[in-house]
């Protein structure tokens, strides 16, 4: 038996660098595979705790969690053709109107 | 040292790796093969944590169709890799340092955790995580959240479609 502090950790561990890598790359694709891995982290941690107590609520969460993950790649990866058609670029630092 | 905790370390450490290689890979391509090892690896370990049928629809949605739409996309942009290696910034450098206290904050909370069951789960019945177990909550306890979900990703296909294609 593995401990359920094991699974939580990898969890952790696993969310933290999702974040790293939304925080530091500058290809918007390559932020989108990282916000996956954070909600990889996510359905990690939800079934590690349904384990622990017996039920199959956290499984019907992962569920959920990977249905809004197909909805969000499919809206973020057509905004991000949208972007790439008007503005040539894929980098975040180019994509800076609002910030004026 | 048993045959589990032998499996969940190995799977955790390529799990790590793969991500790793997801962050750090220098082409959008390597990256989105590296999230695809990482993805089954993760099944591995749910397959670990006794949910067979997350593993199942982790690989073949996640795996199989996210990923393939994710290749779509980098091939039909035609990306090559990035022109500069990322020079440390002020943004970069607290980036990484907010990412490591999370990190400690999160190893501190979960390390003192109580330990209702000494930390090991419970004998869960033989039918936890199966289909048909699953069928039965989502279809009588969870049905509306269930529909709901299913109108979110009809939104988001017609959403994906609009803002995707290039005139009226």
């Amino acid at each position: 038996m593995v401990p359920i502090t094991y699974y939580l950790l990898l969890a952790a561990a696993l969310f933290c660098m999702g974040m790293f890598g939304v925080l530091v790359r500058r290809n918007a694709l390559v932020v989108f595979m990282c916000v996956e891995l954070m909600l990889n982290a996510a359905n990690l941690t939800f079934l590690s705790f349904a384990r622990m107590r017996g039920d199959s609520i956290g499984h019907v969460s992962a569920f959920f969690v990977i249905a809004v993950a197909a909805a969000e790649a499919a809206i973020g990866l057509a905004i991000v053709i949208a972007v790439f058609r008007s503005r040539g670029s894929v980098l975040v630092e180019d994509i800076r109107t609002m910030k004026h | 040292m048993n045959i589990e905790l032998i499996l969940f370390g190995a799977f955790a450490l390529l799990t790590l790796l793969s991500a790793g290689l997801v962050i750090f890979a220098r082409s959008p391509i390597n990256s989105a093969m590296a999230l695809v090892s990482t993805f089954f690896f993760l099944a591995g370990i749910y397959v670990l944590l006794w949910a067979h049928t997350v593993a199942v629809v982790q690989v073949l949605v996640y795996a199989g169709a996210i990923m393939v739409l994710f290749l779509f996309v980098i091939m039909l942009l035609n990306l090559g890799e990035s022109p500069t290696r990322g020079r440390p910034t002020l943004a970069r450098l607290a980036g990484g340092a907010a990412t490591v206290g999370l990190l400690a904050v999160l190893v501190i909370t979960l390390l003192k955790l109580p330990q209702t069951t000494g930390g090991v789960p419970v004998e869960a019945q033989a039918t936890f995580g199966t289909m048909a177990s699953l069928g039965q909550v989502i279809f009588t306890q969870w049905l509306f959240p269930f529909e709901a979900v299913s109108l979110l990703l009809l939104v988001a296909m017609v959403g994906a479609v609009v803002v995707a294609k290039s005139r009226i």
